[in-house]
């Protein structure tokens, strides 16, 4: 039967409606692929083997090696998380979104299933919007998973016990419970920064490849400049530059300058970044 | 009736490459349109044009009476489309493929969602492998998944780009037999291919590509006609029958070795021949040579392998 015995569309289910059942498909599409499975497993063993090993390692090791968390670890199972998360953000959650990112847009165009969602239709701005907003829950996923596999290990090997803070003072375990869920924002904010310059490189090609390493690159050589002091005047324009700052977190009361700075870049970078890979895909032409 | 699409000046270049050169296709409401050419003469690149993928150098698209792309997201929900061959996620199945497009197709209705799916798999014939992964899919099943995808709601208008690639000659027979039935429910289908022989019998509009241009367009029945009909006389009287066929007014009319040749034009083949009786010519044989479409597409496009030059 031809649409138009139908009087005009048929009942379009409401804007809203829709944008969350696409949304809902690029969550499934993203969280039913083997590959990002198993990539969820490999973020949630390394807090599992940290835990593992300073369990084994030391039984008794004591404190006093300055802000890591690791030295804390055998006094509570808490900080497993903390640690985990400190490691991660500098390599592994990267490589994550990078991974993602390669798959946005790159991986579909590869694949043949960009145009198939070009003439479904979807909008090309409401499709980057989408992969956007996809990325960054994948990110957020990842750090959870990190956090909770860190919780988890901690909680059996060492235990979970009320926190103590940078500063000396002692939190609740749910103080401090609520202010591990602050860190993983925190967290979560910087991929979600990281994913728009991953989604901007995914505009450029048809290799998912290219673009996975393309990012994972770039982040690790902001990393490695970030750590260079000769550098240091360019360290307030690298993104990763105050990533560390969620041990600010573990401060009574939180010190909170240092992690302002870094939201702000994190926003800059969105904005910046976003608008690029918008503008590039508005008027691409698809002939993968 | 407006036209289902028309182009006009559609131009498209690549670097220094005219691909598309200022076509101006004529896709009237209810035909099937067959749009032929060789591989590489530019219909996949106008089919994307008009589908507003890919951005024209020059001139202008209208889809179903509405501008392209200007129009595209309330245009294209009335037009399914094939483009360039199957595109899907390896590791979803064919089901779970076809309700991401529908999830991404803001009008459809996802409370229907899995019932269409299957009615558009049933359609193609591929509800039994609907929960096999489309890695393991032969080509013609992904072929066919292709076709499932531009029939998941009612359309207007279907674009099957080469819809045919791939399939055994049992599967070309079903897609051509799905497209006749939706022709014949008013839907209107562009059909592109290389072969003339795929699509022909289920055709009311032909268009020719080459080399980036349209040379032919139009009804399948004028485009016959317009290939002009040639008579044959074996005759030992070679002379005296040209003369009698020019007389008639028949064009082109020489002598042969056999005995003499013309164009038939306006004249009919029964006249001819009495002529010839009347005039006393020793007829042997009496030939009426009608061109097939087959020889108009090859005088159009080329032979062999410069096809595409």
């Amino acid at each position: 039967m031809p649409a138009s015995d139908a009087p005009g569309l048929p009942v379009a289910p409401s804007a809203g409606r829709a944008w969350f059942r696409f949304l809902g498909s690029e969550l499934r599409l993203m969280l039913s692929r083997r590959r990002n499975q198993a990539g969820l497993g490999v973020l949630a063993a390394l807090p599992v083997i940290m835990a593992v090993a300073v369990k084994i390692a030391s039984p008794s090791a004591g404190s006093g090696e300055g802000p890591s968390f690791l030295s804390q670890i055998v006094g509570n199972g808490f900080f497993v998380a903390l640690t985990a998360l400190g490691v991660e953000v500098g390599l592994f959650l990267p490589l994550a979104i990078a991974m993602l990112a390669g798959d946005a847009l790159a991986g579909e165009a590869q694949i043949g299933t960009l145009r198939g969602l070009l003439v479904a239709p979807v909008g090309r701005t409401r499709l980057l919007v989408t992969k956007y907003v996809g990325l960054v829950l994948g990110g957020l996923i990842g750090t959870l998973v990190v956090a909770v596999a860190g919780l988890l290990a901690g909680a059996a090997l060492f235990g979970l016990h009320p926190v103590v803070t940078i500063s000396g003072t002692t939190l609740s375990l749910g103080e401090g419970l609520l202010r591990l869920l602050l860190v993983v924002l925190y967290v979560a904010a910087f991929l979600a920064a990281l994913a728009a310059i991953g989604l901007f490189i995914s505009t450029l090609t048809d290799q998912p490849l290219g673009a996975t390493v393309a990012l994972a690159l770039l982040s690790t050589t902001m990393w490695i400049l970030d750590a260079i002091p000769q550098l240091d005047w360019l360290h307030p324009w690298l993104l990763v530059d105050r990533q560390v700052a969620f041990a600010d977190l573990l401060r009574d009361p939180v010190y909170w300058a240092d992690m302002r700075l870094g939201l702000l870049t994190d926003l800059a970078y969105v904005v910046v970044f976003g608008l690029a890979a918008w503008a590039r895909f508005a008027n691409k032409d698809i002939t993968g | 009736m407006t036209p289902a699409l028309t182009t006009s000046g559609l131009t498209k270049r690549f670097g220094p490459q005219t691909v598309v050169d200022s076509i101006d296709l004529d896709v009237p409401a209810g035909s099937v349109y067959g749009f032929l050419g060789p591989n590489g003469s530019g219909k996949t690149t106008t089919i994307r044009m008009v589908l507003g993928l890919v951005r024209p150098d020059a001139g202008s698209v209208s889809l179903l009476g509405r501008p392209m792309p200007a129009d595209l997201l309330s245009v294209l929900p009335k037009v399914g489309a094939l483009v360039e061959g199957p595109g899907f996620h390896p590791y979803l199945s064919g089901r779970a493929n076809l309700q991401r497009l529908d999830a991404a197709d803001r009008h459809a209705d996802p409370r229907t969602a899995r019932r269409r799916t299957d009615a558009a798999l049933d359609r193609v014939g591929l509800l039994h492998a609907a929960g096999k992964r489309y890695r393991a899919y032969s080509l013609g099943m992904r072929q066919r998944l292709a076709i499932a995808a531009a029939l998941l709601v009612p359309r207007d208008m279907l674009v099957l780009d080469e819809p045919t690639n791939g399939l055994d000659p049992q599967g070309t027979r079903e897609v051509r037999s799905l497209i006749a039935s939706l022709g014949a429910d008013g839907v209107t289908v562009l059909v592109s291919s290389h072969l003339l022989a795929e699509v022909e019998q289920i055709c009311t509009h032909l268009g020719v590509m080459r080399t980036g241009r349209l040379v032919a367009q139009g009804a399948i029945a004028s485009l016959r006609e317009s290939q002009q009909a040639s008579v044959l006389v074996v005759t030992p009287d070679g002379a005296l029958a040209a003369s009698t066929l020019a007389g008639l007014g028949l064009g082109e009319v020489s002598v042969s070795d056999e005995g003499a040749v013309g164009l038939l034009g306006a004249v009919a083949p029964e006249s001819v021949v009495a002529a010839l009786v009347h005039a006393g010519v020793a007829v042997r044989e009496f030939v009426v040579r009608r061109p097939r479409l087959e020889d108009l597409f090859i005088e159009l496009t080329g032979e062999g392998f410069d096809a595409g030059e």
